[in-house]
């Protein structure tokens, strides 16, 4: 018989992505779960400050990191979730595929649900908080994109590593969030200053300290993923 | 190019879970079409056993190879691999088609639905192809699960016990696959509680307890009943008789 050529690298993190999505397409759990979420909190936010002590466009950069963070967590948390519940996982180790393809199809299935939570949460962001639609948020969607693969590439490495204990729910936020705090820091100060107006050049040293993380951590993470399933 | 390796080669095998010594010092070697059933009570290290010929895990001391090559290093050895386990390994949200379909993407199948197609054929399921796998029962998705086992045509099926849940209809076809499976050369590896089941399709038989093989029989000599009844000692008495061929 002949050998069969396995799928690449990417080919083969696409195939596993495009799995993830296709199984959230039909349940729908998390993206509406999600959805709820951001929307909540969006709604909530607009009812608590005070509008005039604090300005929309001031209020309007922390509610979209809150939302951001938090929404993101409940997509990271059903990631490896999925494979755990019939051993979906072991399917996969066996398989010819390196480890890395996992992680990196987890992790772009992660960011895609992401962006489609974006795609409604930011428009509502704009239209609770009466922020400037047009450039300024396309260069926050923009600064979004940026911070949400940071948070992907290492709420993805973690998920693998919380969902087999027991209190996997509780581990993932407590393990995530502190590396999430220098993506949150940096991007929420370049969002404010574009949402006051502030160019481009003034934010870029904030979008440097993005990239640099979000490269060592797509790269360090890719590598640290097969040890991560050891048992 | 013929293959001079065994298909599956297990040297010294050891794992130790902690303290607790799951596997311990295990060596057998099966060629192409040989089927070797493993026999042993519940925490005898079968699984274990199979999850580290699988790759799934690491020994703690020991190799395993699959026609010569490791598999936990070596993408076209696991290639060669088939996994059935009691569990179903299966995605509930899918169907039967898109899970087997996305399996024969992963080992790189050239025709996938018409590769789909036949493995769920053979196992009987064709005609819910289509249906979400949480909407089968726990048998119908083990059909479905062991067409996705074997969809790439591996040369080597390694089945945890396969019969879980199979009524007379699916444990028929799974008997008539495994034979079929070892016709064309494919190597098997079967760990089951049920001495009939295995005999049924194996050349050799063994049986574990506390992580070792006590002892191994050719089945082509095998008197089945007296090997029920020396098999049901054993795993009673949890002692290994005198005559009983014992691995130094």
């Amino acid at each position: 018989m002949s050998e069969r050529r396995p799928p690449g690298l990417f080919c083969a993190a696409w195939l596993v992505a495009r799995k993830d999505l296709a199984i959230e397409y039909r349940t729908r759990t998390a993206f509406f779960s999600a959805l709820v979420f951001a929307v909540l909190a969006l709604t909530i936010f607009y009812f608590t400050w005070d509008e005039s002590v604090i300005s929309p466009n001031d209020r309007a950069p922390g509610v979209l990191w809150v939302v951001l963070t938090f929404s993101a967590l409940l997509g990271l948390q059903r990631s490896f979730g999925l494979e755990e519940y019939d051993r979906g996982i072991d399917a996969l180790l066996v398989s010819p595929i390196g480890r890395e393809s996992i992680y990196l199809g987890k992790a772009l299935g992660n960011l895609l649900f992401l962006c489609a939570i974006q795609v409604i949460a930011i428009p509502a962001l704009a239209l609770f908080y009466n922020l400037p639609v047009g450039r300024p948020l396309l260069i926050v969607t923009g600064i979004v994109g940026l911070a949400m693969i940071g948070i992907v590439a290492v709420g993805t490495l973690f998920s693998a590593m919380a969902v087999n204990t027991r209190l996997a729910e509780l581990l993932l936020p407590m393990l995530s969030l502190p590396f999430f705090v220098p993506v949150l820091m940096n991007a929420a100060q370049a969002a404010t200053k574009i949402f006051a107006g502030r160019p481009v050049a003034e934010v870029w040293p904030w979008l440097k300290v993005l990239i640099a993380f979000d490269i060592v951590f797509v790269v360090a993470c890719t590598i640290a993923f097969p040890f991560t399933l050891e048992e | 190019m013929a293959q001079t390796s065994p298909a599956v080669e297990v040297s010294g095998v050891s794992r130790t879970f902690g303290r607790r010594r799951a596997v311990d010092g295990v060596d057998f070697s099966l060629d192409a079409g040989d089927c070797l059933a493993l026999f042993g009570p519940n925490g005898a290290g079968k699984t274990t056993l199979l999850r580290l010929i699988a790759g799934l895990l690491k020994p703690t001391a020991g190799a395993v190879h699959v026609g010569g090559r490791s598999l936990r290093s070596d993408a076209t050895a696991r290639a060669q691999v088939g996994l059935i386990s009691h569990q179903s390994m299966l995605y509930r949200a899918l169907t039967p088609r898109e899970n087997v379909e996305f399996a024969a993407r992963l080992y790189g199948v050239p025709d996938v639905h018409g590769a789909a197609t036949r493995a769920l054929e053979r196992m009987r399921i064709a005609d819910r192809a289509d249906a979400p796998v949480r909407a089968l029962s726990r048998g119908l998705q083990q059909r479905v699960s062991i067409a996705r086992a074997i969809v790439h045509e591996p040369r080597v099926v390694l089945l945890d016990e396969p019969y879980t849940g199979l009524d007379a209809a699916g444990g028929a076809a799974l008997t008539d696959m495994l034979h079929l499976l070892r016709s064309s050369g494919a190597a098997l590896v079967l760990v089951t509680h049920n001495v009939d089941e295995g005999l049924a399709v194996a050349s050799r038989a063994a049986v574990m307890l506390a992580g070792r093989v006590v002892r191994t029989d050719d089945c082509a000599t095998l008197d089945a009943r007296a090997y029920q009844a020396d098999y049901r000692a054993l795993v009673l008495g949890g002692s290994v008789p005198a005559d009983l061929s014992v691995p130094a």
